[in-house]
């Protein structure tokens, strides 16, 4: 069970090769498979599980597999405007509908940039020494008209759904530099970010001839964004909020979130929406599908349970947005590991999060930093928490598998060691290049708003709108 | 015993009440109204420049006692300024105030502001 989406690249490399055997006599392309690398033959016994592929003339779509995955194109997706609310309840009032359009415009900018070169970046072969890919094929997916994939989907479903990633990632960043970033600042930021950060991660981590992909006997476990979507937009997220400094007025001044009401809802359609995240992850309408949604389900619950257990001890009072943090903390941590844990490694991935996203808030509030929404302390701390602990909860199958891989043993040290080597590798890359791109924009367009249009609020100042019509009587 | 009202622009009443607290008149009421003065506000609906007549402003009631008149006053005044001063910075009130009563202990006058 490696990262599905990496799979299914292979799969697809492999299923050229099978199509050039094809021309052999059928009967011998059994015993011309054995000619291959063992790794290679588990890989293909793995990717094509049902056996369908082999006699096949060509590969069609499986109408179960992909209405599944069209299905968690829309629960992605879905996920932004959960996002918007999510973040836009937080904030003041006069800032809601800056904030929400933070995460509709990672949609709208992304939406355009993705098809026309992020898919190639991300998922074409890799090129400068595998520090990104790049298909010409790709570029705004002309090349991908006809194509169906090994797994049985359609390429252009593949393409959007991971499409939807690369739109919610950047969006995630935005909760560290909420009330007080210019909004065409922002937008070039996010659009110089998907393509200089996320795209390389995501090759690095996702793209079968990705180098953290082939880490180790079964690569770096990331099965659904953990380093790529979590890890790199919290590092950023921290990063940003240090560089940009606080808000006007921070820490001193109390600032409200102006409607619970709506981030509570925002938190509903996330964990709604994560289920096409990760059990959509597997590419595939399987056991591996059943499996990721179980533990994504599971590990949300007790992420919640525990943050609400600790703010009863501490507070004596359970609160609506610490239920909300531990939902997203608890699958913040299951999504690199939804597909290598069982459920008693998601209720312990979902409580370690809730712990450790506690403290990293505890740790900002001593500390005096101004990450307004707490982006870096849920996702950076939650995704680094769970790319890493997942390692103590692997399934046996899985650890069996890479030692017969790694030709005899394969440790839960060893493997800790590839993973804490993707957590390293991504933390560096996107808190170095982000720190450049965050200096470039501030000294060219401008990404920190004076002090008159922050103190007026986004709403107005960015926008020209105001998000609530209850205080104009007109 | 003096009641100050001020109408000032939502944007400044960070720096108003920060000022205020520093000047030790740290009881004071706040509402959000909207209003009319000279100043006007464009907004854009769809693409049409709108200028509404009710624009949303910061309504601040504070009690004091005489001494404390002057300094309130200026303090709103040095702070509730954008820049060197604009239209729509806002206008304090002044008005008399015959009573003043603590709900909770009944006390009366100068000593319960």
């Amino acid at each position: 069970m490696t990262s599905p989406c990496l799979r299914l690249k292979k799969s697809l490399q492999l299923c050229v090769i099978i199509k050039k055997l094809r021309l052999i006599n059928q009967l011998t392309i059994g015993i011309m498979l054995k000619k291959f690398s063992f790794p290679l033959l588990l890989l293909a016994a793995a990717v094509l599980t049902g056996g369908t592929a082999w006699g096949a003339e060509e590969v069609v779509t499986d109408s179960g597999t992909t209405s599944w995955m069209l299905t968690s194109t829309a629960l992605v997706l879905l996920m932004v405007p959960g996002l918007a609310m999510f973040y836009g309840g937080l904030v003041r009032t006069k800032n809601v509908i800056g904030t929400m359009m933070h995460s509709f415009a990672a949609m709208v900018i992304i939406g355009v940039l993705w098809p026309t070169l992020g898919y190639a970046l991300s998922f074409g072969p890799g090129i400068l020494g595998g520090l990104v890919g790049w298909d010409s094929k790709y570029f705004l997916l002309q090349g991908i008209d006809d194509t169906i994939m090994s797994t049985h989907i359609p390429e252009y479903v593949f393409a959007m759904f991971q499409g939807k990633f690369a739109i919610i990632t950047p969006a995630l960043i935005a909760g560290a530099f909420a009330e007080r970033v210019n909004f065409k600042g922002y937008a070039i930021f996010i659009a110089l970010w998907s393509i200089i950060v996320y795209s390389p991660i995501c090759h690095w981590v996702w793209a079968s001839d990705g180098f953290l992909f082939n880490l180790g006997p079964k690569g770096a476990i990331d099965f659904a964004g953990g380093t790529v979507v979590h890890i790199s937009s919290g590092v950023t997220a921290l990063v940003a909020a240090l560089y940009l400094g606080a808000r006007r007025g921070y820490p001193k001044n109390v600032m409200h979130p102006n409607n619970l009401v709506m981030t509570l809802m925002g938190a509903g359609l996330l964990w709604v929406g994560w289920f096409g995240f990760n059990a959509g992850s597997s590419i595939a309408s399987n056991l591996d599908t059943a499996r990721a949604l179980t533990v994504t389900q599971i590990a949300a619950a007790a992420g919640a349970f525990t943050w609400m257990v600790i703010e009863m001890f501490q507070h004596g009072k359970a609160t609506s947005l610490g239920v909300a943090s531990g939902i997203l903390a608890g699958l913040v941590a299951i999504t690199p590991a939804a597909g290598v844990v069982q459920p008693v490694g998601a209720l312990a991935l979902g409580a370690l999060a809730a712990i450790f996203c506690y403290l990293a808030i505890m740790l900002k509030n001593r500390l005096g930093y101004d990450d307004s929404l707490d982006a870096f302390g849920v996702h950076g701390v939650g995704g680094i928490v769970g790319a890493l602990a997942l390692t103590f909860f692997i399934r046996p199958s899985w650890m069996a598998d890479a030692a017969a891989l790694a030709g005899g043993s394969w440790t839960v040290w060893q493997q800790l060691g590839v993973q804490a080597t993707a957590v390293g590798i991504t933390i560096a890359y996107a808190s170095v290049i982000s720190l450049i791109l965050l200096f470039l924009v501030e000294k060219t367009v401008g990404l920190r708003i004076s002090e008159d249009e922050e103190m007026s609020g986004l709403d107005h100042s960015m926008h020209g709108e105001q998000g609530y019509g209850l205080i104009n009587l007109n | 015993m003096k009641l100050i009202t001020a109408i000032i622009q939502p944007d400044r009443l960070d720096h108003v009440r920060e000022a205020l607290i520093q000047a030790d008149i740290t009881r004071i009421t706040v509402s959000r109204v909207t209003g009319h003065g000279r100043q006007e506000d464009i907004e854009i609906y769809r693409g049409q420049r709108i200028a509404p007549n009710l624009i949303p402003k910061v309504r601040l009631d504070i009690a004091v006692n005489d001494e404390f008149v002057n300094i309130t006053v200026d303090t709103i005044i040095e702070k509730a300024k954008h820049g060197t001063g604009e239209v729509g910075d806002g206008k304090i009130f002044i008005t008399p105030l015959e009573e003043c009563i603590r709900i909770r202990t009944r006390e009366k006058g100068g000593k319960a502001i």
